[in-house]
């Protein structure tokens, strides 16, 4: 029965609602979050002894980055099912959660500059950790471009999926570099095995933003979806049925 | 709360310029994402409404 109950919301048609309904509760959480995160992250969080001001760079810094690789994931978890199971949805949702993906790698990218500037006294440097997370934009990147470039939806979600799987290889890179090899950057702030090298209240703030942007990244990726579910559905009769009762 | 004043709070300890190019980079990118993704929405669901109501003019037309 459970089975069965999942499959029906795998229907683009009775995803395209439930998807409209969802989207305001994440906003919502979104929104929550985010007031609760910047609040710690200016008023809360203390001066820190060694890098000032400055180092408050990290609650966008550090969220910015687990959701460049998550989202990764689970684009490639969707790109993955599509391929074993041939359901229309899957192929959708990777390409709907590409871009946002993107953009975090590239706020990852852009904040870890700004930080690296003032701390390190460079905005770059060819590091494992930098490069494989430059990697990571290339191969949202040539996802995007990939699936774009093909017309057929089907040949593209599958040329997607086959990027996006191979591409996952790097998402151990990243999180392990700085372990792996002597890298500029430092190690993991944050560990599931061992206590957090940090204030409680500097992690209740990093993981505030990091949920805010969660939100986001759910929320924008449904809405985008839709777009994409009304595209490819645009034959079928559920959907000249919602556009021309509307109209 | 540790800020004097909010000359003090836009300064950062002289990290302002860092501090808020990275906190309004990354605002700007979550406002105008969630924009172009609506604007999107909205305009394929009009051209797409347009389509199917020349389609049903058409099957109506003797």
């Amino acid at each position: 029965m459970r089975m069965i109950h999942w499959f029906k919301f795998s229907a683009p048609s009775t995803f395209y609602p439930l998807a409209g309904k969802l989207i305001p509760w994440f906003w919502a959480l979104f929104a929550g979050f985010a007031l609760a995160g910047l609040w710690i992250s200016f008023f809360v969080a203390p001066t820190d002894f060694q890098q000032g001001e400055g180092y408050r760079i990290i609650f966008i810094h550090v969220g910015a980055s687990w959701m460049s690789m998550f989202i990764y994931l689970v684009m490639a978890f969707w790109a993955g099912m599509g391929l074993a199971f041939n359901t229309r949805l899957s192929g959708m949702m990777a390409q709907a959660l590409a871009p946002t993906g993107a953009l975090f790698a590239f706020i990852s990218l852009w904040t870890g500059a700004l930080w690296g500037k003032p701390m390190w006294g460079t905005w770059w440097v060819w590091d494992a950790r930098l490069t494989s997370e430059l990697i990571l934009l290339f191969l949202y990147i040539g996802f995007i471009a990939l699936t774009r470039a093909i017309d057929d939806s089907r040949r593209s979600d599958k040329a997607g999926a086959i990027l996006a799987l191979v591409g996952v290889v790097n998402i151990p890179i990243i999180y392990f570099s700085v372990k792996w090899w002597n890298t500029l950057h430092q190690g993991a702030s944050v560990s599931l095995t061992r206590a957090p090298a940090m204030a409680s209240i500097m992690l209740w703030g990093m993981l505030f933003s990091a949920f805010a942007m969660w939100m986001y990244a759910v929320a924008v990726a449904l809405m985008r979806v839709r777009t994409i579910i009304l595209e490819r559905e645009r034959h079928t009769d559920w959907v000249r049925e919602l556009l021309l009762d509307r109209s | 709360m540790h800020w004097n004043s909010f000359s003090d709070f836009i300064a950062m300890g002289g990290h302002g310029l860092y501090v808020w190019g990275a906190f309004g980079v990354t605002a700007l990118a979550m406002i105008l994402e969630p924009w172009l993704v609506i604007r999107r929405h909205r305009a394929v669901r009009e051209r797409l409404a347009r389509q199917l109501r020349a389609e049903a003019r058409l099957e109506q037309a003797p």
